[in-house]
C-alpha cells in the first residue's frame, strides 16, 4: 500500500492551483456568485489552455490523456476552491454520451465545439413530478415521419438560460414497462417551443424550469436507440454517482481553522474536538473517492464504492457544515460577501450550499438502497 | 497511489483468519471471560505465530514488520474479539524496541508478556491498565520517568463491562531501579516515548476497532436476511437498511484512515500522530454505531446473551474507553493541526 499520490499528480495540483489563484480574485468570485451562474468565460479559456477542460480524454478527442489519478487532482482542487465549473462539467459529461452513443453529426461537430468551450449542455432529467425514480420521465416524444414532437417540462435544468442544447429523457413509448419507453434527444435550446423559467435556490445559484410545448426536431437529434434511452442515461451517469464533495469539507474547514487561529480559540479543546471530527470525516471522504480513482487505474470494476464516497462526503459535509456553523456562533450568521462576516461568509454560505449534496447526483436514500442491495445483498 | 496488499500481507492475513477461526470461536472468547478475559492458550499460538516478535525491528531479534504489517494483524484480531491482548503487547514491544532496553529479547521469545499503561501514574497508582491482569510487567510513566515494573503484588483486576484484562498497578515502594523495576527513561524522553506509544495504541486499536465492527455489520447483515416479518426477511424494509448501508460506508472509510494511519507511521511521519488521533476517533464512532445498529436488529435476541452480537457490543465500548473517548481522540489530532 502507498497513500501517496506521485510528484507528477503534486506538480499538478500546484498549477492548478496557480491558475485559481489567479483567476479567482475577490471580486471575480463575488461577480460569479451574484450572477448565480457556476461559469466564467476565464475559467473555460484558461482551462483549455493548459489542457485540463476534457482533462481526461485523450490527446486525440481533444483531451490531455490524464491518468485517472490526475484527473481526480484537478476535481480535488477545483472542488476545494469552488471553481465556475458546472457549466463546463455538464456540457464534457453531455459530450462523453455523444461520443458514445450520439450520430456522426454529433460527434464530428458538437463535440469537438464542446471541447472548445464554445458550446454549453444542460441535463433535461428530472421533471417536477420525478427525480429519484427518474426513469418514470413523462416528457413525451412522438415520432411524426423523420421528426419528433415533445411536450412536457424539466425541473433543475440548470444553465439551460445560457445554454446551447439539453441533453433531453423522454417517454417514447407508453405501451412498454417505463424503463423500456424511453428514448434521448439532445434538444436545441433556442427553439421556438422552448421556455425558461429561472428557479433560485439556496446556495444562491440561479437554476431553471425547462417548458417544451410541441418542440419539433430532426430524428438526427435523437441519441441512441429508439426506446434505447435507459441504456444511454445509465452509461452517462457513472460518473455522478462517485461525485465527492470532500473537497468542499476541506475548504470549509479550512476557514474554520483560520477563524479559530484569528480569534484565538484554537486551543479550545470545544473547537479542537469538533474540527478534529470533521476533519476525520473529511479524510474519510477524500479517501473513499481516492480508492474510486485507484480501481479505475488498476482496472477493477466498481460496485458500491461510488455510491459510497458520494453518500459518505455529502452527509458529512451537510454534518460539519451545521456544526462547524455552530461552534463559529452568532457571527457566523452573517452573510456570504458582507463586510463584517467571518471569513467573508464562507461559512454561512456552506451551510447553505451543503444541503443540495445530499439531494442531487442521487439522493442519499437511492445510494444507500444501492449499498445495501448490491454491497451488503440485502434483499429488495 | 496503491490499494494493494503485498503477497506477504495477504498471506499474512489469510493466515491469522484461519488461526482465529480455529482458536478464537465464540465460545473460546466467552469462556475466557471468567479468566480476566484471557486465554493462554491462544496467547501462546500468536507469540509462536511471531505477532509480538513481528512488532520488534530485526537489530533487536524481531521480524521488523511495518505498523502496516501490525495494523492488518489486529484487524484480524479484532475481527474475532480475541481473548488477549495483542494490541498492547505489540506497542510495549515497539517501545521497548525504540529505547533499546533489554526486555525485547524477553518479549520477542516470548517469556515475558509486557504491556503500557496509557496514562502516567496519579498518587501511586496507574488505574486500568490494559493487559495489567495478566501481563508480567507493565511500563508505567511514573514521577516523571518511565519505569518497567513488575506486576507481581502490585495489581488489582476488576470486573469490567468488556471482559478485558484490565488491572490497577500500584506503584507504591517503587525504587528506581531496585529489585523488580527499571527506568527506561526519563525527564521529556519519558513523556515523549509514552506519547509515541500512545499513538501507536491508538492506531493500532482502531485497525482493531475496524475488524470488530467489520465483523459485527455480517452478523448484524446475516440475521436480517433470516428473519421474517410481516412476511418479508426485515432486511428488505429501508429503516432497517439504511442504517446498515451507513454502517458499511463508515467501516470501509474507517479501515482506509485506520490503516493509512499505520502507513504513515512509517512513511509520513509528520501526519502519523494526527493521522493516529483522527483513526482512533472516526474507527470508535463507527465501532459503536455499528454494533448498536446490529444489535438493535436483532430484536429482543440482541439483548439475550446467547447471541454473539452482545460480546461486539461490549467490547466496542470498552476498547474505545481504555485510553479515553473518541471526542478525546479528536481533540489531540485537531491540537496537533492547530499547533496548540
Amino acid at each position: 500500500m502507498d497513500f501517496r499520490l506521485g510528484d507528477e499528480a503534486e506538480q499538478l495540483r500546484h498549477d492548478i492551483q496557480l491558475f485559481l489563484d489567479d483567476l479567482l480574485t475577490d471580486d471575480v468570485e463575488a461577480e460569479i456568485y451574484r450572477s448565480g451562474v457556476s461559469h466564467h468565460p476565464g475559467y473555460v479559456s484558461g482551462m483549455i489552455e493548459h489542457g485540463w477542460f476534457a482533462g481526461n480524454w485523450s490527446k486525440e478527442l481533444g483531451g490531455a490523456g490524464l491518468d485517472p489519478t490526475s484527473q481526480m487532482v484537478v476535481q480535488e482542487e477545483l472542488g476545494r476552491r469552488e471553481a465556475p465549473m458546472n457549466a463546463s462539467s455538464v456540457s464534457t459529461m453531455v459530450a462523453k454520451a455523444l461520443r458514445a452513443h450520439g450520430t456522426d453529426q454529433m460527434r464530428s461537430e458538437i463535440v469537438p465545439s464542446i471541447l472548445r468551450g464554445e458550446t454549453i449542455c444542460v441535463l433535461g432529467f428530472t421533471e417536477p413530478e420525478c427525480g429519484s425514480d427518474v426513469a418514470n420521465a413523462q416528457t413525451r416524444a412522438v415520432r411524426d415521419g423523420d421528426h419528433w414532437v415533445i411536450n412536457g417540462s424539466k425541473m433543475f435544468t440548470t444553465n439551460a438560460h445560457i445554454g446551447d442544447y439539453v441533453y433531453l429523457l423522454t417517454r417514447s413509448n407508453v405501451e412498454v414497462s417505463k424503463h423500456r419507453g424511453l428514448t434521448t434527444f439532445l434538444v436545441p435550446l433556442d427553439d421556438p417551443g422552448i421556455e425558461v423559467q429561472a428557479v433560485y435556490t439556496l446556495s444562491g445559484e440561479r437554476t431553471n424550469i425547462v417548458y417544451l410545448n410541441d418542440v419539433r426536431v430532426a430524428d438526427a437529434a435523437r441519441i441512441g436507440e429508439v426506446d434505447g434511452g435507459w441504456q444511454v442515461l445509465t452509461s452517462s451517469l457513472v460518473d455522478e454517482q462517485s461525485a465527492s464533495f470532500a473537497p468542499w469539507l476541506i475548504r470549509l474547514l479550512e476557514e474554520v481553522e483560520a477563524w479559530a487561529v484569528e480569534t484565538g480559540r484554537h486551543d479550545d479543546p470545544d473547537v479542537q474536538e469538533r474540527i478534529g471530527r470533521a476533519r476525520a470525516e473529511a479524510e474519510v471522504a477524500l479517501l473513499l473517492r481516492r480508492r474510486c480513482t485507484w480501481m479505475d487505474e488498476a482496472g477493477i470494476p466498481r460496485g458500491i464504492e461510488g455510491p459510497m464516497a458520494k453518500l459518505f462526503s455529502s452527509e458529512s459535509l451537510t454534518r460539519a457544515a451545521q456544526d462547524l456553523f455552530d461552534l463559529v456562533g452568532p457571527d457566523a450568521l452573517r452573510s456570504f460577501l458582507d463586510p463584517t462576516a467571518p471569513r467573508a461568509g464562507r461559512i454561512e454560505y456552506l451551510m447553505r450550499f451543503s444541503l443540495g449534496t445530499t439531494i442531487y447526483a442521487g439522493t442519499s436514500e437511492v445510494q444507500r438502497t444501492m449499498i445495501a442491495q448490491r454491497g451488503l445483498g440485502l434483499p429488495r | 497511489m496503491d490499494l494493494q496488499l503485498s503477497a506477504e500481507q495477504e498471506q499474512l492475513v489469510a493466515a491469522l483468519a484461519g488461526l482465529y477461526s480455529k482458536h478464537a470461536s465464540s465460545e473460546a472468547v466467552r469462556k475466557a471471560e471468567s479468566s480476566d478475559g484471557f486465554d493462554p492458550a491462544l496467547w501462546g499460538r500468536l507469540t509462536e505465530m511471531g505477532l509480538v516478535a513481528m512488532a520488534v525491528g530485526e537489530a533487536n531479534g524481531g521480524w521488523g514488520a511495518t505498523t502496516l504489517d501490525l495494523a492488518l494483524a489486529v484487524e484480524q484480531h479484532g475481527r474475532a474479539v480475541g481473548p488477549a491482548p495483542l494490541v498492547e503487547a505489540q506497542v510495549a514491544a515497539r517501545l521497548l524496541d525504540r529505547l533499546g532496553d533489554p526486555a525485547v529479547s524477553e518479549v520477542v521469545s516470548g517469556e515475558r508478556m509486557i504491556t503500557v499503561a496509557l496514562h502516567p501514574a496519579v498518587d501511586g497508582t496507574a488505574r486500568g491498565v490494559p493487559a495489567g491482569a495478566v501481563a508480567d510487567a507493565a511500563i508505567v510513566l511514573h514521577e516523571g520517568a518511565l519505569v518497567l515494573v513488575d506486576l507481581d503484588g502490585r495489581r488489582q483486576t476488576f470486573e469490567n463491562l468488556g471482559s478485558l484484562p484490565l488491572a490497577d498497578i500500584s506503584l507504591h515502594g517503587v525504587s528506581p531501579d531496585g529489585p523488580g523495576a527499571r527506568v527506561l527513561a526519563a525527564g521529556p524522553d519519558a513523556g515523549a516515548a509514552l506519547e509515541r506509544a500512545t499513538d501507536d495504541w491508538l492506531c493500532l486499536t482502531a485497525a482493531s476497532l475496524v475488524g470488530l465492527g467489520a465483523r459485527a455489520l455480517e452478523i448484524g447483515v446475516d440475521y436480517v436476511k433470516e428473519r421474517h416479518a410481516f412476511g418479508v426477511p426485515i432486511g428488505s424494509f429501508q429503516a432497517v437498511a439504511h442504517p446498515l448501508a451507513d454502517s458499511a460506508t463508515a467501516l470501509d472509510g474507517a479501515r482506509f484512515l485506520a490503516l493509512e494511519a499505520a502507513w504513515a507511521a512509517d512513511e509520513d511521519i509528520d501526519r502519523a500522530a494526527e493521522l493516529a488521533g483522527m483513526a482512533f476517533g472516526f474507527a470508535g464512532d463507527a465501532a459503536r454505531a455499528v454494533t448498536a445498529q446490529a444489535l438493535h436488529v436483532h430484536g429482543g435476541y440482541g439483548f439475550m446473551m446467547e447471541y454473539d452480537i452482545q460480546l461486539y457490543w461490549r467490547r466496542a465500548r470498552a476498547w474505545t474507553n481504555v485510553w479515553g473517548e473518541p471526542s478525546l481522540a479528536y481533540r489531540r489530532a485537531a491540537a496537533m493541526r492547530l499547533g496548540a
